[in-house]
């Protein structure tokens, strides 16, 4: 790791709160390949922390584990201290979730993916209408309700997956790239819907990104390249000798230069 | 707090398990064209294949017919069953799309056990089928085969249990199936041989007349005695060997499919996750 990494993980940023995600020495293996190599990050509560990493440095891989789509032969994953593998479901129910992919049905309505999405958390179909409209306001899609996925714009579709990762009020957001395909307009307006739900409701978000532009100053920042974290910490120290992207590209030229080669 | 935060309790459950249903059954509401190639198919068996085998194959008394029966009287079970077997394999296809899409990760972060999520997925799937089945029947009832009026009720359970049988063979394909393309030949090298070595289309005692080693491969064949279930049962009999196959063939299935799903073994594992992606 990086020695800026090291100082800056040293740094404690919440004392008596636990972490709303913890993953400790996570390793993971496609056959003999390692794609994840002693892998740990924190997100305090209530904080947005940005796991910048160029295109295969791991980040969905991670999300995978996280998510218990995989299963991580080492290492340990809690969420609000509950163990994924001995506590899945009380683990689960606390994360909410923007995969990179689609994940949104295409031939069902934005009302009907959510309703689905909410019953898969248990939530009864008239609490899950009532939140849905909610929820779909805040987004700006209330009058999309009854639209069929495949009819909506990109943005829009992105944003109808925000709202149905919160369906089921999660204390914990993981979003994986969400703003990979969009345009300007479209990526600063989800970006600032992400950061107000930090603020205003204290909610904690993991957020994956590989656009430096989409990280702030004040931001925790985990950048994990070719499947190692080499660095971690808030902005302002990893960048305290430069600018970010100068600080990347330093910390990512030896994969870089792989790459040429 | 969030729903699930605490402990997942029955009525959770019984919500999750009406969630999957329903979108199913959407799902097969906004596929018109499948409904009506569901029922085509069998019909076509019906109208055309039974008509004109009619004089050439006849059906001597066995159980449960306590006469001699037309042939078309005797594919409607097997027929029936067919029905089932196309829509296991299509909800399958449904899995396979949905990995592929990536919905199959919605539900795999469901806080609910995988076993039930994939359970619930299942019976989403027989009810669908059900109502395939049903309409076929009486259709088939329109076309002069008529069935004892208790029949359609006493087989209600069987069907169900033959579509459970289906699906959860199905699933388990579903998991050893990486891209769509490749469900393609699965489908060939299944459910033909499925459908053709069993009783569905000829009576056991036809088939072993002419070869005594096909005759025991459509005893091993878990469709026959699927066929043979819901057969007895529209006639009010009960056949215990064909149930006791069909229940177990589905237990052991489902049990390789809720395998080949965990995160920590099958298929999870080896393909990188349920989209196949090892990235």
């Amino acid at each position: 790791m990086d020695a800026i990494g090291q100082i800056a993980q040293r740094e404690p940023s919440s004392h008596h709160l636990v972490d709303a995600l913890n993953v400790e020495s996570v390793s993971h293996w496609f056959g003999a390949r390692q794609v994840l190599q002693d892998v740990s990050l924190r997100v305090p509560q209530g904080r947005l922390v940005a796991l910048l990493g160029p295109n295969g440095a791991g980040k969905t891989t991670l999300f995978a584990i996280v998510t218990r789509l995989y299963h991580s032969r080492t290492g340990t994953v809690r969420v609000f201290g509950c163990n994924m593998r001995e506590q899945p479901s009380q683990a689960l129910s606390k994360i909410g979730i923007v995969f990179q992919t689609r994940t949104l049905d295409a031939d069902l309505t934005i009302r009907q993916n959510l309703i689905y999405h909410a019953s898969l958390h248990g939530i009864a179909k008239r609490n899950a209408q009532e939140r849905s409209a909610a929820l779909l306001e805040r987004v700006g899609l209330s009058e999309r309700i009854d639209d069929r996925i495949r009819n909506l714009s990109g943005g829009q579709a992105r944003r109808a997956e925000i709202a149905r990762a919160l369906m089921h009020r999660p204390r914990l957001l993981l979003l994986d790239e969400p703003t990979v395909g969009l345009d300007v307009a479209s990526r600063s307006d989800i970006l600032a819907d992400i950061r107000s739900l930090v603020r205003e409701e204290g909610l904690s978000v993991l957020w994956a990104t590989h656009i430096l532009d989409e990280i702030e100053s004040d931001d925790d920042l985990v950048v994990l390249n070719e499947g190692k974290v080499i660095a971690s910490g808030p902005v302002r120290t990893i960048a305290s000798q430069g600018d970010l992207a100068t600080t990347f590209r330093r910390l990512t030229k030896d994969s870089r230069a792989k790459e040429d080669t | 707090m969030t729903a699930t935060e605490g402990r997942l309790s029955f009525p959770g459950y019984v919500i999750c398990f009406s969630g999957i249903a329903r979108r199913e059954i959407l799902r097969f509401l906004n596929q018109r064209e499948r409904f009506l190639s569901a029922l085509v198919r069998p019909l076509v068996w019906l109208f055309i294949f039974a008509a004109g085998f009619r004089s050439v194959l006849g059906v001597s008394i066995i159980p449960p017919y306590e006469t001699y029966v037309l042939y078309e009287v005797y594919v409607v079970p097997g027929l029936a069953v067919m029905i089932q077997l196309f829509n296991g394999m299509q909800s399958s296809l449904s899995m396979v799309y949905d990995r592929e899409v990536g919905s199959m990760r919605v539900l795999l972060t469901s806080p609910y056990p995988r076993w039930s999520l994939l359970l619930a997925k299942l019976a989403a799937g027989v009810i669908v089928s059900l109502a395939q089945v049903y309409v076929f029947l009486a259709i088939a009832y329109l076309w002069e085969v008529e069935i004892p009026p208790l029949g359609y009720l006493m087989a209600l359970p069987a069907f169900i249990l033959t579509g459970l049988m289906l699906g959860a063979i199905g699933l388990f394909l579903s998991s050893l199936v990486r891209q769509l393309e490749n469900f393609a030949s699965v489908m060939n090298f299944v459910i033909f041989p499925m459908f053709f070595a069993s009783s569905a289309l000829y009576p056991l005692w036809r088939i072993r007349e002419s070869s005594e080693a096909l005759y025991r491969i459509c005893l091993l064949n878990p469709f026959t005695h699927a066929v043979e279930l819901v057969r007895h049962a529209l006639y009010g009999s009960f056949e215990p060997v064909a149930l006791s196959v069909v229940a177990s063939t589905t237990i052991i299935f489902f049990l390789l499919a809720v395998g080949a799903y965990d995160p920590a073994r099958g298929m999870m594992l080896r393909r990188g996750g349920p989209s196949g992606e090892p990235a």
